[in-house]
């Protein structure tokens, strides 16, 4: 079988086999390990993960599948996650939410067709104290304002990262 | 009010994080010498008992009787997991403790363990802190480093490994049998209880679940003695202090330290926080994070504590106040809650599964101007059927709020449903 996770990801499993009573509890690692590289989890990366820790792809698909945080679909290269729940709700994400749509020219869900961007609703991500609050792939933005955001997206747009 | 706190003077800068802060500035594991060289598993969960530590994570359980519960017999591995999920919407407090102050949960962890009985304890930390995962890293890096952590820790013939696990995304997996399947590679749904944790957690293994928070309270208690932690709580049964997440419509949203039960709801929201945004009027609290019911403006002369916010009807929970002021729109802010809990059911029970999803689409009708009149009782006899009929606590969470928000601010539900008032 054709490999498509790297040495990388092998040796950082090899890493944490021992700190497992069993390798299955190597899953959630593993899932996150294998969207580090990819940034999404195509069907053969999920099949390839099965095989290493020795279970039916289907029970990868199970798991992964019960996770918001793992995407089996691919995503844009800035995937904007925008806190509407409650604390950030009070502190103005709905207008927000509204301005990123417009900005972006996509709706809640959707990735723009040049893949720069991809825009979520978040629940709780535990910065109310500090709300509005969004996450930019795995890093936090906080106490937000539609000239932050605004700010933001054209800097990514300049950047073309 | 907030003088010499346990965690509070430490947060908010990044060197503290450090072990050379940590060992110089806040008596760094001392208590892990202490209960190492000094005490056995048994002194210590009866300390802890003493100093009455409640959890920190929503259910206020006394931790001393947690680890009390550990069968010493089973020859069995034990578990010591720290619950690092911190999703209950409204609450932020365990992340500063990850961030500022990881080695006291380390410290934690490490006396914890050596109470019962535990080699490995696993921190299992929502999949969104990715950067407090880091930190924490870096800290039990440290820490093995310096040998507190690994074989023989401090010469004492203990040895403890941590290994961080992290989530990825799934509110239920703040629910203890949730986050344990999580841990062991399955999908986070809760557990059949019994048998309970105790007796058969991870690995099929006896496992006690603690919260940051908890956990990250042990070295004081253990420093300063059970008696004099208990003392710092200044009502029965609740012993040292509570952080509290302030957020919503005060001037000054944060997380803050008080002494367990030595103010009001409303002195936290008009002294700490500095009152309303804009001098707006208060109209409602959400006093424990969104599971929790809802006051009314007229009801926050209350104790900010377990038993007296029981007493009101409404719950500490996790400790996350979020505060509302006259403009908001509470069926919205309803639908929003409901919208959350019909998300996270992990889809196991059918109340709670098929309930919060019929709830959302009632609240949604409602708010859209398309209800019946009857609708408002349906919504509420929906949010009652799934109460106490469910697995875990999440189809509670969800039907407290519907049913306390209908209760205590009916008229605004009607309007919508009279077509007084329209959806903007």
């Amino acid at each position: 079988m054709e490999k498509h996770l790297s040495e990388k990801f092998y040796l950082a499993m090899k890493k944490l086999e021992p700190r497992y009573p069993n390798k299955k509890a190597l899953i959630l690692p593993a899932l996150h390990q294998a969207q580090e590289e990819y940034g999404w989890l195509p069907k053969e990366v999920l099949e390839e993960i099965g095989t290493y820790i020795g279970v039916h792809p289907a029970q990868i698909r199970e798991v992964a599948s019960f996770y918001t945080m793992y995407n089996l679909k691919p995503v844009g290269k800035n995937h904007l996650k925008i806190c509407t729940n409650v604390a950030c709700c009070l502190r103005g994400a709905d207008e927000l939410m509204n301005f990123a749509e417009k900005k972006l020219g996509i709706k809640c869900g959707e990735t723009t067709s040049d893949g720069m961007f991809s825009l979520s609703e978040e629940e709780c991500l535990g910065a109310c104290t500090t709300a509005p609050a969004m996450m930019a792939n795995d890093e936090y933005i906080e106490e937000l304002d539609v000239n932050k955001l605004n700010h933001f997206i054209e800097k990514m747009k300049v950047l073309k990262i | 009010m907030r003088q010499n706190t346990l965690f509070e003077q430490h947060f908010w800068k990044d060197s503290n994080r450090s072990l050379d802060y940590y060992l110089q500035n806040m008596n760094g594991y001392q208590a892990a010498q202490k209960v190492l060289k000094e005490m056995n598993p048994d002194q210590v969960i009866e300390e802890v008992k003493k100093g009455n530590l409640r959890g920190r994570g929503g259910a206020g359980f006394p931790m001393g009787m947690k680890w009390g519960f550990i069968p010493k017999a089973s020859e069995k591995p034990k578990y010591l997991v720290c619950n690092a999920d911190e999703s209950e919407p409204g609450t932020c407090k365990d992340r500063q403790i990850m961030r500022y102050t990881p080695h006291l949960l380390i410290e934690g962890l490490i006396i914890g363990s050596f109470a019962i009985g535990c080699k490995h304890s696993y921190i299992y930390i929502r999949g969104e802190y990715v950067n407090e995962a880091k930190l924490l890293n870096a800290a039990i890096e440290e820490a093995y480093e310096k040998g507190y952590l690994g074989k023989n820790i401090l010469g004492s013939g203990f040895d403890l490994d941590i290994t961080v696990h992290r989530g990825a995304g799934a509110y239920i997996c703040g629910e203890e049998t949730g986050l344990l399947n999580s841990l062991e590679g399955k999908r986070g749904e809760p557990r059949v209880k019994p048998p309970f944790p105790a007796v058969s957690g991870a690995f099929g293994c006896p496992t006690a679940v603690n919260n940051v928070e908890s956990i990250a309270n042990v070295p004081h208690l253990i420093r300063m003695g059970g008696d004099a932690f208990a003392q710092l709580g200044k009502i029965d049964k609740s012993g040292g202090t509570r952080l509290i997440s302030l957020s919503g419509h005060v001037k000054k949203p944060g997380v803050y330290e008080i002494q367990a039960g030595s103010v009001t709801l409303r002195q936290i929201i008009e002294d700490i926080g500095g009152g309303i945004i804009n001098d707006k009027k208060l109209k409602a609290v959400i006093p424990g994070g969104s599971s929790s019911p809802i006051l009314t403006a007229d009801e926050i002369d209350v104790v900010y504590d377990v038993e007296p916010l029981m007493k009101v009807g409404t719950m500490m929970g996790s400790a996350a106040i979020m505060v509302i002021h006259e403009d908001t729109d509470l069926v919205k802010l309803l639908l929003r809650i409901t919208k959350f809990y019909a998300h996270e059911s992990c889809g196991q029970c059918t109340p709670c599964r098929e309930g919060c999803h019929w709830m959302e689409s009632i609240l949604h009708k409602i708010l859209h101007g398309e209800a019946k009149p009857t609708d408002l009782d349906l919504l509420v006899d929906v949010a009652q059927n799934i109460g106490g009929k469910t697995l875990c606590a999440l189809g509670d969470a969800a039907a407290g709020p519907v049913i306390s928000f209908v209760k205590k601010f009916r008229p605004e539900f009607e309007s919508y449903i009279k077509g007084q008032k329209r959806y903007a």
